[in-house]
């Protein structure tokens, strides 16, 4: 079973992701930012991280980088969970190493639908 | 599959309604370049917006997006922050709760004050150099897309040519992921060009060698297909083209109308092209009629009722953890009872007792988990006062700072939910009529700005929370000289200050024709105190002429249980609470004083305390009529003592209190009843309410034409 990664410093919607996981078969293990997040992706194995971008103490796109420069994290799927994908934050996640971005107003279906594209 | 979030809707609800505060607290306190505070302003506001998106909640999304567009300009650095903006943003904030609550219960808004704060909002926007073009995402391309959208009902056949770059894996993408995502719209065929492939030696196997060409058929667009390839586009060659054959009939729009799903499906599919955002609106995708149509009528989310109110409460692990530790403590101690009971014998008592005793202390620790998991700081009810001390600063024109001390304080949930308007009340009087303008002030020697101070902290059990101002306090005389003219007191009757202060909380106080100083210091005051009275706590004023007043609120930590004096008064058992006690003693017969009618006074040091039979109050006989062989509870409320006669006084111990109103009906004298350790009910007085019955039952029998109330004593003598 995939286990995955859910960051956002909004609990409604990290609880709806995790949710959404779970009832699609998914684990999952939660972080409120991307501090506690790094430090969760390090004591964990995981198959996905999906990520809101503005937190406080460490932003989504630093969560990214600094997790691929862990063994573990190199080839993981890391999506960013946004509500603006503008040209520039697709630019900046890119570099930091994001696979994807998903747009908020949060969508369950739609959510499970693109994520099979980078896990099973 | 399809999956409700409805559940979610209360702890986004509760999540917004801390953001807010957050926003409004952080706001008043915001200096420019300080830059983490307007960021987290920002992230509260975006916040906010996604997760209304998510319930539908357009209205507060499309509102807070223009709060939230502003505040980016601030956190980008192209805007100065501007004490007039602050205050739209302020004002935003409103509406945005506005907004919010009116989601919440379903209701109507007052659309006037959002449309005039969301002009507000747009021509700040653009008064920018950098004008947003909020919303407005071109439709023109979308137009071209809904055409193809129709074409795309039937099967079509796809070529793709994907040509990945060798790093593409790097960022976690896997080109077999991205084909099964294509198997899933239709027929995919796969043939994979290994040219570039290089020498197995020089294989990198981080890297990607392979390109692929692709045939898909089927009834998904163009756009469908892009989509799939979203995040990787920038890192490949993609090559899509149509294969003709099968693309020539234009369905007409009653098919479209037929096969509704399928329609909006397409829609949300067909956003990826270029640069334009995912997020667009689909209304704005097409023209036909009847697509939009069948698109709103399907997307309609079912109306959300957050309309059953479950009123939750968030707690610290460490408070539960702590919790679940007491209880196994519990269970161990139970079944080391259970254990000695099952085979007792007389040798065995010491270690009963000790197990028992065990069993008390862990009921008590238990106890007081419990109690506070209901306990949050008092800042819940404080956090609210800079922006009304902040607005009525601005609505006065008078100068104040706010100091807020002891907001780490705890206190029960309810009794919080409750202070918190006779807070606002006392403090809207200290603005209003205690702190005076800034030429008074100066003139009389005192520094410009006036101060309000809030401060928490725990005394014995309770909880006081001070109101001060350095004002122009309370003028006892005009006080006085109002209550005589309202018929309130006797002209001659001599008053301590705090009797005069009192006065305030007198209902007849509250009129608009008063004194200007004292205007105001009336106006609901009787309601406050009433307020203060239900949740068990008590109001004191204290002022002096020119120096300030100050207000200090008395509560009990908790409305669930108390602690009280057991006393016994014929075959009855009375609780008194130990918070209004000031000390029991045996009457010394010298000290008794008996005056005119049948008021006894009992001489306290320098007081005079009348002296209260509770058998005459409750119409109980006993044997100790007699004042000379009985106990004295000496108890105090609002500013004034009596001395309680009871029998006996037994021990002294926490009640839980159960509500006579709710089980029975309300009792002059009595607040509550309890279940004691025998299982008989005892019943817990209202001082209060005893005083209260007994100065009227005095001013009865004293003047005997007198028209004040004598129903309380009535009943029950």
């Amino acid at each position: 079973m995939a286990n995955v990664l859910v960051v956002d410093d909004s609990n409604s919607i990290r609880d709806m992701v995790s949710f959404t996981l779970k009832s699609a078969g998914f684990q999952t293990v939660e972080a409120k930012d991307g501090l506690e997040g790094l430090s969760k992706a390090q004591s964990g194995k995981f198959d996905l991280v999906i990520s809101d971008v503005n937190m406080p103490n460490m932003d989504g796109i630093e969560l990214c980088g600094e997790l691929r420069k862990l063994p573990n994290f190199k080839f993981t799927p890391i999506l960013m969970l946004t509500t603006e994908s503008s040209t520039d934050m697709k630019m900046r996640g890119k570099a930091a190493g994001a696979t994807g971005w998903l747009v908020k107003p949060f969508n369950p279906d739609k959510l499970l639908a693109t994520i099979k594209r980078v896990v099973r | 599959m399809s999956v409700d979030l409805s559940q979610f809707i209360p702890s986004f609800l509760e999540e917004s309604f801390e953001g807010l505060e957050l926003m409004e607290t952080s706001l008043l306190n915001l200096e420019a370049g300080d830059n983490d505070t307007i960021h987290s302003i920002f992230r509260a506001a975006h916040s906010i917006k996604g997760g209304a998106g998510t319930f539908g909640f357009d209205a507060v999304t499309d509102f807070t997006h223009l709060a939230e567009t502003l505040l980016d300009e601030m956190r980008d650095g192209r805007r100065e922050v501007d004490p007039k903006d602050i205050e739209i943003l302020l004002t935003s904030v409103d509406c945005m709760r506005l907004l919010i609550e009116a989601a919440r219960d379903d209701e109507e808004y007052d659309e006037e004050k959002i449309k005039q704060t969301t002009k507000q909002l747009s021509q700040t926007l653009a008064n920018t150099s950098t004008t947003n073009d909020v919303n407005a995402e071109p439709s023109t391309i979308e137009n071209e897309h809904a055409v193809n959208d129709e074409a795309s009902d039937e099967q079509s056949i796809y070529q793709i040519h994907f040509v990945p770059e060798h790093n593409l894996a790097k960022t976690g993408n896997d080109p077999l992921f991205l084909f099964n995502a294509l198997a899933d719209l239709g027929d995919l065929t796969t043939v994979a060009n290994t040219s570039e492939l290089p020498a197995l030696t020089d294989i990198d196997p981080q890297e990607l060698y392979l390109s692929w060409d692709l045939t898909l058929k089927t009834e998904a667009s163009q756009e469908d297909i892009l989509e799939v390839f979203e995040w990787v586009e920038d890192d490949c060659l993609l090559e899509i083209t149509k294969a003709e054959n099968k693309n020539d009939a234009e369905p007409e729009e009653n098919s479209i109308a037929q096969q509704p799903e399928k329609a909006v499906q397409i829609e949300q599919a067909n956003t990826t092209e270029e640069n334009t955002d995912v997020a667009v609106q689909s209304e704005q995708t097409t023209q036909n009629t009847s697509a939009t149509v069948v698109d709103e009528a399907s997307t309609s989310k079912p109306k959300a009722k957050a309309k059953v109110e479950v009123s939750s409460i968030r707690v610290g692990v460490d408070k539960v953890d702590n919790l679940i530790n007491l209880v196994g403590e519990l269970v161990i101690t139970q079944s080391m009872l259970s254990e000695l009971g099952s085979d007792f014998q007389m040798d065995k008592i010491e270690r009963l007792n000790s197990g028992l005793e065990q069993l008390l202390q862990n009921t008590k620790e238990l106890q007081e988990s419990v109690m506070r998991i209901r306990m949050l700081p008092i800042s819940f009810a404080f956090n609210r006062f800079p922006r009304l001390v902040h607005d009525l600063a601005n609505k006065t024109g008078k100068e104040m700072e706010l100091v807020i001390k002891g907001e780490q304080t705890e206190l029960d949930k309810t009794v919080m939910e409750q202070i918190g308007d006779p807070l606002v009340h006392l403090v809207r009087n200290a603005v209003d009529h205690g702190i005076e303008t800034a030429d008074v002030r100066l003139a009389n020697g005192k520094p410009e700005k006036g101060t309000i101070s809030l401060d928490a902290y725990h005394q014995g059990g309770n909880i006081v929370i001070e109101i001060n101002d350095d004002g122009g306090g309370i003028n006892r005389q005009k006080v006085f000289a109002k209550a005589v003219e309202k018929g309130i007191v006797e002209p001659n009757a001599t008053l301590t200050d705090s009797q005069v202060f009192d006065l305030l909380f007198e209902p007849g106080f509250s009129t608009a024709d008063q004194v200007t100083d004292i205007s105001g210091r009336g106006v609901g005051m009787d309601v406050v105190k009433r307020n203060i009275q239900s949740l068990g706590g008590r109001i004191q004023v204290d002022s002096t002429m020119g120096k300030g007043s100050c207000f200090k609120v008395n509560l009990p930590l908790t409305l669930a249980i108390l602690d009280g004096q057991l006393v016994k008064v014929g075959t009855e058992t009375y609780i008194i609470p130990l918070i209004s006690i000031v000390e029991s003693l045996q009457v010394d017969r010298e000290l008794i004083n008996k005056v005119s009618g049948d008021m006894t006074l009992y001489r306290l040091r320098d007081e005079n305390v009348p002296i209260l039979p509770v058998y005459q109050l409750f119409g109980l006989t006993t044997d100790f009529t007699n004042i000379e062989n009985a106990l004295l509870v000496v108890v105090e409320a609002d500013g004034q003592k009596v001395g309680l006669m009871v029998d006996h006084l037994l021990a002294q111990q926490q009640v839980v209190i159960k509500s006579l109103k709710d089980n029975y009906q309300q009792v002059i004298g009595i607040s509550g009843a309890t279940i004691l350790g025998d299982g008989s009910v005892a019943m817990i007085l209202d001082i209060p309410g005893m005083i209260q019955m007994a100065l009227s039952y005095a001013q009865t029998k004293h003047q005997k034409n007198s028209t004040s109330n004598q129903s309380a004593i009535g009943e029950h003598c």
